[in-house]
């Protein structure tokens, strides 16, 4: 809400309802049973700290929401590009560096002092990283799983190459994003750089649940007033890629339902004056390709429902389902990257903020 | 300057309302999002009149015409008129395609399983198109913001959520078919409105309450000649020789009739409906302990209203029995002023009125009601809020001592009837000023202090009656909250009264 402060009421409500409803966030935490909205809750308010110039608060929060589910560090790079981007700029970065660091290490401290007192520390890390479980479960929209269609992953390499690998993909991946807020940081380019560094995590990380894809999600309805069609895109994605295990939870008649109310919430006939403006400004590329992969992960949601696969590939649909979602990912993902590398040269609000404190 | 830029905008409104497929776009969103919160309440818990529609479904799929109204496979026996046990057993076909279990007589038994559970639910979804229908052919002409709230009013009242998806029934449909009747009867079509009616009787027979004053309706309005009086004659003896006709050449409309009118049950459901006899019977009960402790020899029935038994037993102690004939003559005397105004006056716009009035009426004083049957006239009632401001704060009353917890319900309506009827509007409100200057939406003291109680009594019942009585007087929250609603509802139905002598 900070950030949209300068809209309309109208928009604003509206896109107030569009991200507490979210059907992903419901059905994964009311219906799967999680307790994301505590990390997310977290995080929310540290992007809001962001946006309304509180740095300070904004690390702190992060940092429990890290400590609470370590999947936030998702949203690490962006973070910490954007405020290393912004301290940099003032009249003292080091001192302004050493500030930041001391809130992130003091909150650190607090969450870990019972483990570290007790030498319990290690035992916990070494839980937050089952490095055994593999590069990717089931059938998750990322880069490995889609890959391995063609290349075995799993068969070539150990679990410890693996790791690294991913680990060196994520990396490069979220490198541009990080580089751009370090040089230019603005508040539209930490909200991309925010999606993007969660993207880039979902894609190429070790061991992505299809849950991770909340993470991208969150961002992307921060950013629906600005940019509709990808949060569109989004939202598509991330319904089609969590229905086969909502499927296994027995949750399909709930998935339908909230897919349903979120797209008429989407489309208010009542609305439409009000959110011209917003839905005039899609891009019309990603809108294609939001329509066309409505109706195909309808089509193989439904085929995945009526028809038993053959017995050759049992796991036919889930792979069409994850390839699918997969490659919008990445169409949106490119399409972010170019958005937020153009947002350089339009929003220069950090630099003109500079000139006002001085 | 000012007047004349009024009146364009009233044009422009009635251009609007003129068209005829205004609105569609938001019937279709509204029926979409209810249709989605429907199912979410899928899972949720059904009654008994679950397995009830599933056995007659059973019932219809396998018996020949001649047994369904003979028989006893099951204590659930076929107790609405002809059409509704073809409605299920149109129903049926499908049931038998989703899971043959649903349908068998004696494997079908108690059957809840998903399957049926699912098919039934969406039967349900199915058929409330028709309450769709019947409401948008009402509304059409209205101002889009007059459809609006109606739609939100009808289509997500909580009162049908809870009654037709959650406990189990089909009441949305017949619903349906009451308002188009009523739209066809405003347009002018008489004889389509007449014939509907008829063919609503012949689904559930408790909607012949307001068949007085459709035929005197009809009488006055449409019967100028003889040939027209044979014409609609003709149309409505048509339309229940179809239902009836198969049971008259079996000889079994004894049977039926029996079957449709259970005289043997009490005066009150188990869970007094609250109306009239609730009141009636809380004096009772209330002058039976008076005299008892002032030391008269009394003879009292234990519990034998509340406790769950419907049987013929003698009901009342001190105040005279009530007979199902008795009752029959009260609902048609309170129904009188009504009929005397549309013999005198048969005008389209009053009959929406007088209708609901009488399904208030036979709620009052009716015999065996049950709570469910409230639906009858506060859903109509909607229709006829969106007009005035006065019928919209009978409407807002009624409907909140109907459901006492419905706070986005309500908070919803307030919002939108407060926005229709705004005091300084400049906004697309409607032509008649004369009812706006009357006042904008506001209870007056009494109706709030009534419902601070309902809230009060709802806490009471809810939390604070057993830790003070513990497992002791268990009827009395019941019998509390009845009463209490009884007295909201006698004085609505005054209201309403009031509103019809004024027409």
């Amino acid at each position: 809400m900070a950030f949209h402060h300068q809209r309309r009421f109208d928009e604003s409500a509206w896109a107030f309802a569009v991200i507490l409803l979210q059907p992903a966030l419901i059905l994964i935490d009311h219906g799967h049973f999680q307790y994301n909205c505590i990390s997310l809750g977290l995080t929310l308010g540290a992007v809001a700290s962001i946006c309304l110039h509180r740095d300070y608060l904004a690390s702190v929060l992060f940092c429990l929401a890290l400590n609470h589910k370590q999947m936030s560090a998702y949203y690490a790079p962006a973070f910490f590009a954007y405020l290393f981007g912004k301290s940099i700029r003032k009249k003292n970065p080091i001192f302004e560096v050493m500030k930041l660091g001391v809130a992130v290490i003091g909150t650190f401290l607090l969450c870990w002092w019972p483990f570290l007192h007790s030498r319990t520390a290690e035992a916990v890390l070494l839980r937050l990283a089952p490095l055994q479980r593999g590069i990717f479960e089931d059938y998750v929209a990322n880069f490995w799983c889609a890959s391995s269609l063609v290349v075995k992953w799993k068969q070539i390499f150990p679990n410890t190459v693996l790791a690294y690998l991913a680990l060196f993909a994520t990396l490069v991946s979220f490198l541009p994003s990080v580089v751009q807020q370090i040089r230019s940081p603005s508040h539209r380019g930490f909200l991309l750089s925010l999606f993007n560094s969660s993207l880039s995590f979902y894609l190429f990380s070790y061991q992505v649940h299809e849950k991770s894809i909340l993470l991208p999600l969150i961002p992307a309805s921060l950013l629906i007033l600005e940019d509709f069609s990808l949060y569109r895109g989004m939202i598509l994605c991330a319904m089609f890629s969590m229905f086969p295990l909502l499927r296994r939870d027995g949750l399909v008649v709930p998935y339908i339902a909230t897919f349903a109310l979120h797209l008429l919430l989407l489309n208010v006939p009542f609305l439409e004056k009000s959110l011209s403006h917003v839905k005039e400004r899609q891009h019309p590329s990603l809108k294609y390709m939001s329509d066309g992969l409505l109706f195909t992960g309808c089509l193989i949601d439904l085929l995945y429902l009526l028809i038993e696969p053959p017995p050759r590939y049992p796991f036919l649909f889930e792979a069409l389902n994850s390839l699918l979602v997969f490659i919008c990912l990445v169409l949106i993902g490119l399409h972010s990257h170019i958005q937020q590398w153009s947002a350089t040269s339009t929003h220069e609000q950090i630099d003109a903020d500079k000139v006002k404190m001085n | 300057m000012r007047g004349t830029k009024q009146q364009q905008q009233h044009e422009l409104q009635r251009q609007q309302a003129q068209k005829p497929m205004n609105g569609l776009r938001e019937v279709l969103w509204m029926a979409s999002v209810a249709t989605c919160i429907k199912m979410l309440l899928m899972p949720t818990y059904h009654s008994t009149d679950f397995e009830v529609h599933r056995h007659w479904l059973a019932l219809t799929a396998s018996l020949p015409l001649n047994q369904w109204y003979i028989d006893e496979t099951s204590p659930w026996t076929l107790d609405y008129p002809p059409f509704f046990a073809w409605f299920e057993y149109v129903l049926s076909f499908f049931a038998r395609i989703v899971d043959p279990v649903i349908v068998d007589l004696t494997r079908g038994l108690k059957y809840d399983a998903a399957s049926a559970v699912y098919f039934q639910r969406g039967s349900v979804m199915c058929s409330d198109l028709l309450l769709f229908l019947g409401t948008w052919r009402f509304c059409r002409n209205f101002p889009l913001k007059l459809q609006i709230l109606s739609y939100l009013a009808i289509f997500f009242s909580p009162g049908l959520l809870m009654v037709d998806h959650i406990h189990f029934q089909y009441n949305g449909f017949l619903l349906g078919v009451l308002l188009l009747s009523v739209s066809y009867l405003k347009e002018g079509n008489d004889l389509t409105g007449g014939i509907m009616f008829a063919i609503l009787l012949c689904f559930k027979h408790l909607f012949a309450i307001a068949a007085p004053v459709y035929f005197v309706y009809l009488l006055r309005h449409y019967c100028h000649d003889l040939a027209r009086f044979l014409k609609l004659g003709f149309s409505v003896m048509l339309v229940i020789l179809t239902a009836f006709g198969p049971f008259l050449y079996y000889g079994q409309i004894a049977q039926v009739l029996r079957r449709l009118f259970p005289f043997g049950r009490g005066l009150c459901h188990a869970y007094w409906a609250p109306n009239f006899w609730a009141l009636y019977n809380a004096v009772d009960k209330m002058l039976s302990y008076l005299l008892r402790m002032l030391g008269f020899d009394v003879v009292m029935e234990k519990a034998a209203m509340t406790g769950g038994l419907v049987g013929d037993s003698k009901a009342h102690a001190i105040l005279p029995q009530i007979t199902p004939g008795l009752s029959m003559f009260l609902v048609l005397l309170s129904m009188s002023p009504c009929l005397i105004k549309i013999w005198r006056k048969p005008r389209r716009d009053n009959l929406l009125i007088c209708v609901v009035y009488a399904y208030t009426c036979g709620y009052i004083f009716g015999w065996h009601v049950h709570e469910k049957a409230s639906l009858h006239f506060v859903i109509p009632l909607v229709l006829a809020a969106v007009d005035s401001v006065k019928v919209a704060k009978e409407y807002y009353f009624v409907s909140i001592v109907k459901m006492i917890f419905l706070v986005l319900h309500s908070t919803a309506m307030w919002y939108g009837f407060a926005i229709n009827f705004a005091p300084q509007t400049q906004t697309s409100v409607k032509e008649s000023e004369l009812k706006e200057r009357n006042g904008c939406m506001s209870l007056c003291i009494k109706k709030k202090m009534f419902i601070a109680g309902l809230v009060g009594l709802e806490i009471y019942v809810q939390l604070i009656h057993h830790l003070v009585f513990e497992e002791r007087l268990p009827f009395l929250p019941l019998m509390l909250i009845s009463v209490y609603c009884s007295i909201g509802l006698m004085y609505a139905w005054l209201k309403q009264l009031s509103f019809v002598i004024e027409l």
